[in-house]
């Protein structure tokens, strides 16, 4: 049984078809990286389940419950059920760390105050950032900034949380830091499903590889499948160029 | 010359000071009062103006055009048009409640445009973050984009509206009894004019420059990055 | 409300209202003409002059930016006679808005000439430009470019807000024109209406022409809203 089943999801910008019917899905606790070269589709895939971008057509089915998109309460819906980790991470400037957490499960959810500060402070020590609570955004470093966003990403309790190249805006001492959060959520069976151009760690982490290009997806499977013994022509020469460096 | 010296004293009378202290009140107060019910409105219509969909587009146009319509009607004929029609609507509505709102009708299109930047300046990716917890289009502007734009729409607002004291000159030609108004009645009563236009541009000049010394050091500080404004705050606690 | 607009008798005299446009018009580009000469004397005065001078220019500018444009005019068309300067109304209003614009023309420009980026200059010098050269090549286009878009503005702003005042002191510009004629028939809500709608004729014209010459003499994209 899928935990998420994303079945011919299309989507428009403008008069450009963006996204060609993508089709995958995956079970819970499970982790599929969106691969592929720039431009593919693969952020604009987790921004459509995030009704981010419009979607045009196709259906995506979260533990059971299927939604298509068509209304707002439909997009609100799936927005209820996952959540999103940018790749600028994208806090709240006019808010500090404790408040970009819980702004959402407080004013949207309506939570229990307490249960949401004390599932905050809990958050902040899984990311490592316990004594930055007060702290803005502009006094932290990319790094810390993306862990934020992780843990402000984590306390809407999303069945399904989705990641778009969160370590690409980072300097590279920065990465380690980030991916070893996304390694503990891994650890505690958290369903992801990721962007991502740092094949080592996809290689790592990933149960299933989604290879996409030109808004289709042109293999899927196991990341030694993939990742070793692309079928197709356009997988080979993508991962012939990336991982020779 | 001889003239002005010899009305000096007489023009420079008790009576007339408190006069002018009345008037110069009456500027200002209808100025912000103006300005600021023109600034709440004006708030409605960029929300109004970024209404989404097919249906708001009427609703879209008629923001724009009153924007951009207004800038190019000089305030005297905008003043005029106030004044006929609410008497005509209301014959018994007070010349300070007439002005106060031809003030209104025209820094909303003023200051429409400067909340409008100021919206603009926040990132698109911080109102598509809050999208995605699904905050509604009223909280994302209120807790969000608002509070973020804040720095760059006050600092140009209150230039506006110190600048606007000026043009309250112009309400005078309805019969408001502010600065401009008591001067012509003084140059009426034979003061000379010189002495008179002198007095009232200094009177103007007392209102509307530290205002915008104000303003200008206002945009600074409001300027500085959040961080450092902080830190400084944090520093004195 | 049981008002009755009646266009008719502002059709009959649109004649009048065309001749008190063009005034308009007249009064608006002879004041920003003068304006951006004393503009760009101030602001060369501003930069290059020695401080008693300079010191003199930020007066006219402060005093002449926080006063109101009305005021200024009052002074030269109910003072000045008493100092034996006897000028038509025509005149005080020009020579007021002249003054008037200059000011803040100053202000614009000045502007201007501290975006000039010394990086720019030094770039022109190892091009070997000879100081004509670099003002004509370099410095005057940069400072064009940087600030055309308020040049543009500050002209509506004249054509707009300005010249109006003239109404005030009897001068048959296109407001001036409106209240003469409202004054005989009382039809004040249909003739403002309609001079509403000239000025915003008028104005848009003035707007493609300015952003066409932008566009054509110095590459400015001016936008027309």
């Amino acid at each position: 049984m899928a935990h998420l089943a994303v079945s011919d999801v299309r989507a428009k910008y403008g008069t450009l078809e963006v996204l060609k019917g993508v089709t995958f899905s995956i079970g819970k606790g499970e982790i599929a990286t969106l691969v592929g070269p720039s431009g593919s589709g693969k952020s604009t895939v987790l921004r459509a389940l995030m009704g981010l971008t419009p979607v045009t057509g196709g259906t995506v089915e979260i533990a059971g419950e299927r939604m298509n998109y068509s209304s707002a309460r439909e997009v609100r819906a799936a927005r209820d059920r996952m959540a999103i980790v940018f790749q600028q991470y994208n806090l709240f400037q006019n808010m500090t760390v404790m408040q970009n957490l819980t702004l959402a499960p407080l004013k949207i959810k309506k939570w229990d105050k307490q249960q949401v500060n004390s599932e905050a402070r809990r958050l902040l020590g899984l990311v490592g950032l316990s004594d930055k609570a007060d702290a803005y955004s502009d006094q932290l470093s990319g790094g810390q900034q993306q862990r934020v966003a992780l843990a402000r990403a984590l306390a809407l309790k999303p069945q399904i949380l989705l990641l778009d190249e969160v370590t690409s805006a980072l300097d590279p001492e920065l990465v380690n830091e980030v991916l070893d959060a996304i390694r503990k959520l891994a650890d505690e069976g958290m369903t992801m499903v990721i962007v991502s151009h740092e094949m080592a760690f996809v290689r790592e982490i990933a149960d299933k590889v989604v290879f996409m290009d030109a808004g289709q997806i042109v293999e899927a499977g196991t990341p030694k499948e993939i990742l070793d013994t692309p079928k197709t022509e356009r997988a080979r020469d993508f991962f012939s160029k990336i991982l020779r460096h | 010359m001889e003239r002005i010296l010899e009305q000096a004293p007489r023009f420079f009378s008790g009576q007339n000071l408190t006069l002018l202290l009345e008037a110069a009140g009456l500027t200002l107060a209808m100025t912000l009062a103006g300005c600021l019910i023109g600034f709440g409105f004006a708030f409605v219509l960029v929300y109004l103006r970024q209404t989404p969909g097919l249906w708001g587009l009427p609703l879209r146009w008629i923001c724009i055009l009153y924007v951009e319509v207004f800038r190019r009607i000089p305030f005297i004929v905008v003043i005029y048009l106030v004044l006929f029609f609410i008497q005509t609507v209301t014959p018994d509505a007070s010349l300070f409640t007439i002005a106060v709102i031809a003030i209104c009708l025209y820094a909303v299109a003023y200051t429409a445009d400067i909340i409008r930047g100021g919206i603009e300046s926040v990132p698109v990716t911080q109102i598509e973050a809050a999208q995605a917890m699904n905050l509604s289009r009223l909280q994302t502007n209120l807790r969000i984009v608002l509070p973020q734009a804040w720095p760059v729409i006050v600092p140009p607002s209150i230039a506006f509206a110190v600048s606007f004291i000026k043009d309250t000159a112009l309400v005078s030609q309805v019969g408001v009894f502010e600065l401009t108004f008591r001067g012509k009645e003084l140059n009426n009563q034979g003061y000379s004019g010189i002495l008179v236009f002198g007095t009232i541009a200094l009177c103007y000049f007392l209102l509307s420059f530290p205002l915008s010394m104000l303003g200008q050091h206002l945009e600074k500080r409001l300027g500085t990055p959040r961080g450092e404004r902080r830190s400084r705050k944090i520093r004195h606690t | 409300m049981n008002y009755r607009f009646q266009f008719g008798v502002v059709w009959d005299n649109f004649p009048l209202l065309l001749e008190g446009a063009l005034l308009t018009f007249q009064l608006g580009c002879f004041a920003f003409a003068g304006g951006a000469l004393i503009g760009l004397v101030c602001a060369t005065l501003k930069t290059y002059a020695p401080w008693p001078l300079r010191v003199l220019v930020d007066c006219y500018v402060v005093f002449i930016t926080n006063t109101p444009a009305l005021i200024q005019i009052y002074f030269l068309y109910f003072g000045l006679p008493e100092l034996g300067f006897r000028w038509s109304n025509e005149a005080c209003l020009l020579i007021g808005l002249t003054l008037n614009a200059g000011a803040y023309l100053t202000l614009i420009l000045r502007a201007g000439f501290l975006s000039v980026r010394v990086s720019e200059i030094e770039a022109g010098q190892t091009l070997g430009m000879s100081l004509i050269q670099q003002v004509r090549y370099i410095i005057v286009p940069h400072i064009a470019k940087s600030i055309y878009p308020a040049v543009a503005n500050f002209f509506i702003v004249i054509l707009v807000m300005g010249t109006s005042v003239g109404a005030l002191i009897g001068v048959d510009e296109l407001t001036g024109q409106a209240i003469n004629l409202s004054a005989v028939n009382y039809r004040w809500l249909e003739y403002l209406t309609v001079v509403a709608g000239m000025y915003v004729v008028l104005t848009f014209i003035a707007s493609i022409g300015l952003a066409l010459l932008g566009r054509w003499a110095f590459r400015v994209k001016a936008r027309i809203f």
